[in-house]
């Protein structure tokens, strides 16, 4: 936050100016003539001139990041707003400037983005701020998990737009109540960084709410890896609350199906806790504060400064309690800083937080990627320099090779061609090729069936979020990375060279959901490595993988007794009719009825049906998802220390909490804007209160995952969930494969086997 | 092949066969997997029998079981050679052990995999039954190729044909795999003693010299590790016709083995040793001292032991029945030299020095192990 603001506000050098100075340098300046060179540098000029450090580097990732940073925003103002996020992105070939017709799609060089959403609309005098002045948000002041944080994003995407194509941009909003849509053109002034806004009509728009963004930018098209359709597949994956549909230059349009019928809780805004803070910070803070005394200062601008605690860091500071906060600088303001660090503090609240919940991600995993094992984690809230957070992890397991990356096919795709190349190359001989093309053919064949073996060779796929935002870029300096690498997946049956992802066909998932969220740069790509983050990443990436490794167990072990029993059957009828030749004369055998005992009796030591059941699953494609679940769920049980034992109970309790689960969830919107209290208010506190013995633990860092599992059952079974219960509970609503509850059913529904994409 | 003249136990074949299907009847109407007992034939499942000096088959056994993945194969030839065996049986054949192999051969109802691939596999599973059953091989009606050649002061009878052993040309008279007394009888002997020589060609020097002739015995041959019919023949002549048995083999590993397996009988074979083995036999060459002894030239005959003769005569030595003093020095004195010599070694010297100096030598001074 800090730097974020000093690197906008501090005078930077100036840029070279006119071209004339040079060669007047020889005469040392004056103070007055380099003050007179001395002026503010806006924003938007700074910005001007770095755009790389907002995204906008090449034209491909310019592309990419004005549809992150327009969906990212009707992401955050669907939610706010308490609304099902429906969101259209469009991309066209713009006309180019010499004019005459649009040039092919991979060719083309300016592109027309619109981005269009079912959100609360924009009010008409902030419509030019919001999408021409850099800086302007709602976000930056609050310390609240949100996708966006500096109000930068979107402006900086029309701004990138106006200087590449001159083209200003424009948009389309509708409130509620209105009766027509305003549409605007609007452009930023940079030396100002002031919106030039006019409207330009007012039209009937055939949506009851929204807002819809278009801006013509200099961009190139893509496929495949960090494509525009990649980013929509993970954003859907991250957010299956929401409705994506995507119309690309060429080609089908898509749509992303809603994975879960509830909005995530909206996170509450906290204020800063001193752990977190620096110095610089504390010194504005000071000068801001609207309190008199030091003591009062502390306990009412920090979170968990109680009175008691406010004189003990006066006292370790060596300051009066009553000093103006206003007076408080240098040495005695880095006594303060110091003595906030040291005293002992509870940690901040952590439902400040909404993580995307085990079982909606399992969904999202679910509807976007192709496999045959899915299962999530979400770790219990935990703290990195006084920053609550929260680390998730899923994974998605193709057994059969289901999972293919997209560079891999193309590759494959390559080679075939340059075969073919050499197929082609005119040899006399007419015999020859022909056989060659054979061999190869058979070559291929069987290099495919080796891939299709359960573990190709191809490395898995780390999926990164931060707050619910896809991360593409950079995932080496990511921690999620480090973390994902220093798992050892050798123990749950997956292949690992040293220093590298796990092979085989499996997407990891990591989620890091935080009120501040540690990026290594200002375009935010990579989550910077703090210890207490990658232990996090690494424990639920264990416990995700150590699920694997049970069903991978389970599975091996079923094709195992599989093909056994395949053996058996095979002998069964020799020994069969053998019997029937040695018995011959000294009474007949029932041949047939002798195979078929011992048919049963070869069954029976081999596994019985549940060798069946277990193989049968894989095959019955759109059950998948209750009998992932199963899986998941049996695999959880199979190990759960004593005294948890969720076991054949889990099932039926599960179903209890829905509605108490519903009530705090209803709440949580209104919660989190703020409004307080409405009729059924009571509620929604309770929750955070039985949140609070959780944070208390996280604190505490003793805290092991079975004993908040256990607190989370407690919860469950008794009382309003607290913060870790709701998304659980919710989604045992939602996907607990009971077809009794109709939301299930629905949820089932959408999500069709077809509708599944290969992610690699 | 043979006709069969022994009706007496054929009754008690066929029923024990029968019994064999009782049992996976029985299992699986109890819906358990079926088993059979088979008794173990290797080196920890024998012991040397001192008093009768050969070596007896302990009372191990090993479970068969059908629904085992690394016995499951095994179980079902077995059952499929007992049902072969059986069919013999009724239909009053006999047939080579070659034969039954292509019998029970072929490829399983939906899969690419056959009852049995190699001879070695029905082999087996036949000596299996042989212990399981406790009827040996001829009385399963299974013979084996003929293997080995004989020549001598003798006179038989085999399958109603006189055979003068005198008189069988360059080739010899092949033994046959069968040679109980329903086969092969004993017409006239003339023979002092027989000499049992491991390879055809040093068989073929003393036939083509006529050593037999000269020296009244009768020369037989094996082919490397004699078959189960020269075993028995040897077994016949040495009891019935109360003739010494001298074994000359190459002085090797290999060699004291054969001589051993004359002797004191097999380990796979140890339920045969009563009918097979011959505690009398003696070994006569080629011994590690011989080449010594004799004015071999050792530098052009000796070849050199390789990693296997090494460890295969340690395991010879630690044998019980190879404990005496004289064939503890013996292998000890060929360990020591580090070579071998094969019987053809001898020729070296001259072509009949065999025939004409060193056996009647060894024979003259007794010079033989025991």
């Amino acid at each position: 936050m800090a730097s974020r603001k000093s690197k906008a506000a501090t005078p930077t050098p100036p840029p070279i100016p006119e071209g004339g100075r040079r060669k007047k340098a020889v005469k040392a300046a004056t103070a007055q003539e380099m003050s007179a060179r001395q002026r503010d540098i806006s924003v938007a000029e700074f910005f001007q001139k770095n755009r790389h450090l907002l995204g906008f580097d090449n034209p491909r990732k310019a592309l990419l990041t004005t549809v992150k940073e327009a969906v990212d925003n009707s992401l955050d103002a669907c939610e706010e707003a308490g609304i099902l996020p429906e969101i259209e992105v469009k991309i066209e070939v713009a006309p180019s400037s010499e004019g005459g017709l649009p040039p092919s799609v991979a060719q083309a060089t300016r592109f027309t983005v619109s981005v269009t959403d079912n959100g609360p609309g924009i009010v008409k005098k902030n419509v030019g701020k919001v999408f021409a002045k850099l800086l302007y948000g709602s976000k930056f002041h609050r310390l609240r998990q949100s996708r966006g944080q500096q109000g930068i994003g979107i402006s900086a995407a029309g701004m990138y737009g106006q200087l590449t194509t001159g083209k200003p941009t424009r948009v389309v909003s509708k409130i509620a109540k209105e009766p027509k849509a305003h549409c605007f053109e609007v452009s930023i002034d940079a030396k100002k960084n002031e919106p030039v806004e006019h409207e330009t009509k007012q039209i009937d728009w055939g949506r009851e709410q929204g807002t819809s963004v278009t801006i013509t930018l200099e961009g190139r098209f893509q496929k495949g890896k960090g494509s525009v359709e990649e980013y929509l597949e993970l954003t859907s994956i991250a957010n299956p609350h929401a409705v994506f549909v995507y119309i690309p230059p060429e080609g089908e349009r898509r749509e992303f199906p809603r994975g879960v019928d509830v909005l995530p809780d909206q996170p509450r805004e906290i204020k800063p806790h001193p752990y977190g803070i620096e110095l610089g910070m504390l010194l504005k803070m000071l000068q801001d504060t609207k309190s008199h005394w030091l003591t009062g200062f502390l306990a009412s601008e920090f979170v968990r400064v109680s009175g008691k605690a406010a004189d003990e860091i006066c006292k370790a500071a060596k300051l009066s309690p009553r000093a103006k906060p206003r007076s408080i600088m240098g040495k005695d303001a880095e006594a303060l800083y110091k003595a906030l660090q040291t005293v002992k503090l509870m940690s901040p609240p952590t439902d400040c937080i909404s993580p995307i919940g085990e079982k909606a991600i399992l969904a999202g995993l679910y509807k976007e990627i192709k496999g045959d094992f899915y299962t999530a984690v979400t770790r219990s809230p935990a703290v990195y320099r006084g920053n609550p957070f929260v680390i998730e992890a899923g994974i998605a397991f193709g057994n059969q090779g289901f999972i293919k990356k997209d560079s891999d096919d193309e590759k494959g795709e390559q080679e075939e061609l340059s075969l073919d190349d050499g197929d082609g190359n005119g040899n006399g001989d007419s015999e020859r090729p022909k056989t060659l093309a054979e061999l190869r053919k058979a070559a291929r064949l069987k290099e495919k069936q080796a891939k299709e073996e359960i573990k190709g060779p191809e490395l898995s796929r780390l999926i990164r979020f931060a707050n619910r935002v896809p991360l593409v870029y950079q995932q080496t300096a990511c921690s999620t990375y480090k973390a994902a690498v220093e798992v050892g997946w050798r123990k749950y049956g997956l292949t690992q060279s040293r220093g590298s992802l796990p092979q085989g066909s499996l997407v990891i998932f990591v989620h890091m959901a935080s009120v501040w969220v540690p990026f290594t740069s200002e375009s935010k790509e990579a989550i910077a490595d703090y210890d207490e983050v990658r232990k996090e990443i690494r424990l639920a990436l264990q416990e995700c993988g150590r699920r694997l490794g049970i069903h991978l167990n389970k599975i091996a072990r079923a094709k195992y007794e599989m093909s056994r029993r395949d053996k058996f059957g095979l002998y069964i009828k020799e020994v069969a009719e053998a019997c029937g030749k040695l018995k011959h004369k000294y009474g007949t055998v029932n041949v047939e009825k002798l195979k078929k005992q011992l048919q049963s009796v070869a069954s029976k030591v081999t596994g019985g049906e549940k060798t069946e059941a277990e193989l049968k699953r894989k095959e019955n494609a759109p059950e998948e998802l209750a009998n992932t679940i199963v899986v998941t769920e049996q695999g959880i049980q199979g190990d759960v220390p004593e005294g948890m034992a969720p076991g054949g109970a889990a099932a039926p309790e599960a179903a209890e909490p829905i509605e108490a689960a519903e009530p705090a969830e209803a709440e949580a919107p209104a919660k989190g804007k703020g409004k307080s209290k409405k009729g059924k208010a009571g509620k929604a506190p309770k929750a955070a209160k039985s949140a609070k013995p959780v944070e208390a633990k996280a604190f505490k860092g003793k805290a092991k995952p079975a004993q908040q599992s256990a607190k989370a059952a407690k919860g469950k079974a008794g009382g309003p969930p607290g913060i870790d219960d709701i998304p659980i509970t919710s989604f045992g609503k939602q996907i607990s494969g009971k077809p009794a509850k109709g939301k299930a059913a629905k949820a089932k529904g959408k999500q069709g086997g077809s509708k599944q994409k290969e992610l690699f | 092949m043979v006709a069969n003249s022994k009706k007496g136990s054929n009754r008690d074949l066929a029923k024990a066969l029968a019994g064999m299907a009782d049992q996976v009847i029985a299992s699986a109407n109890k819906g358990r997997t079926p088993s059979m007992d088979i008794p173990v034939r290797s080196l920890a499942n024998v012991s040397f029998n001192e008093k009768k000096r050969y070596i007896e088959m302990g009372s191990a056994k090993q479970q068969r079981e059908f629904f085992n993945v690394n016995m499951a194969k095994k179980f079902m030839q077995t059952m499929l050679v007992a049902a072969a065996c059986r069919q013999l049986e009724d239909e009053g054949k006999t047939t080579s052990i070659r034969d039954l192999f292509y019998m029970i051969k072929h490829r399983i109802d939906g899969s690419s995999e056959n009852t049995v691939d190699e001879q070695t596999e029905s082999d087996a599973v036949i000596e299996d039954l042989e212990v399981t059953a406790q009827f040996i091989r001829e009385e399963l009606n299974l013979f084996a190729e003929n293997k080995g050649a004989l020549a001598g002061e003798i006179t038989l009878v085999d399958s109603g044909d006189t055979i003068d052993a005198r008189a069988v040309g360059s080739g010899g008279w092949a033994i046959p795999s069968i040679v109980e007394d329903h086969v092969i009888k004993f017409k006239k002997c003339t023979a002092k003693f027989v000499l049992l020589v491991e390879k055809a060609a040093v068989w073929h020097r003393l036939n083509q010299d006529k050593y037999w002739k000269k020296h009244k015995c009768i020369v037989l041959h094996g082919g490397g590790q004699p078959p189960r019919g020269v075993r028995r023949l040897c077994w016949r002549f040495v009891n019935e016709l109360k003739l010494p048995l001298y074994v000359y083999v190459d002085n090797d590993p290999w060699g004291y083995y054969i001589y051993s397996v004359v002797k004191q009988g097999s380990i796979n074979l140890a339920f045969e040793s009563q009918r097979m083995a011959v505690p009398s036999a003696r070994f006569i060459g080629l011994s590690s001292f011989d080449p010594g002894t004799y004015g071999l030239d050792q530098k052009a005959t000796a070849i050199g032991l390789d990693e296997s003769d090494i460890r295969r005569a340690k395991e010879i030595l630690a044998y019980p029945w190879f404990q005496s003093k004289a064939w503890q020095k013996e292998i000890h004195n060929m360990l020591a030299n580090g070579v071998k010599y094969e019987l053809e070694a001898l020729t070296n010297k001259s072509i009949s020095f065999v025939t004409e100096e060193y056996l009647p030598k060894k024979i003259k001074d007794k010079d033989w192990l025991d």
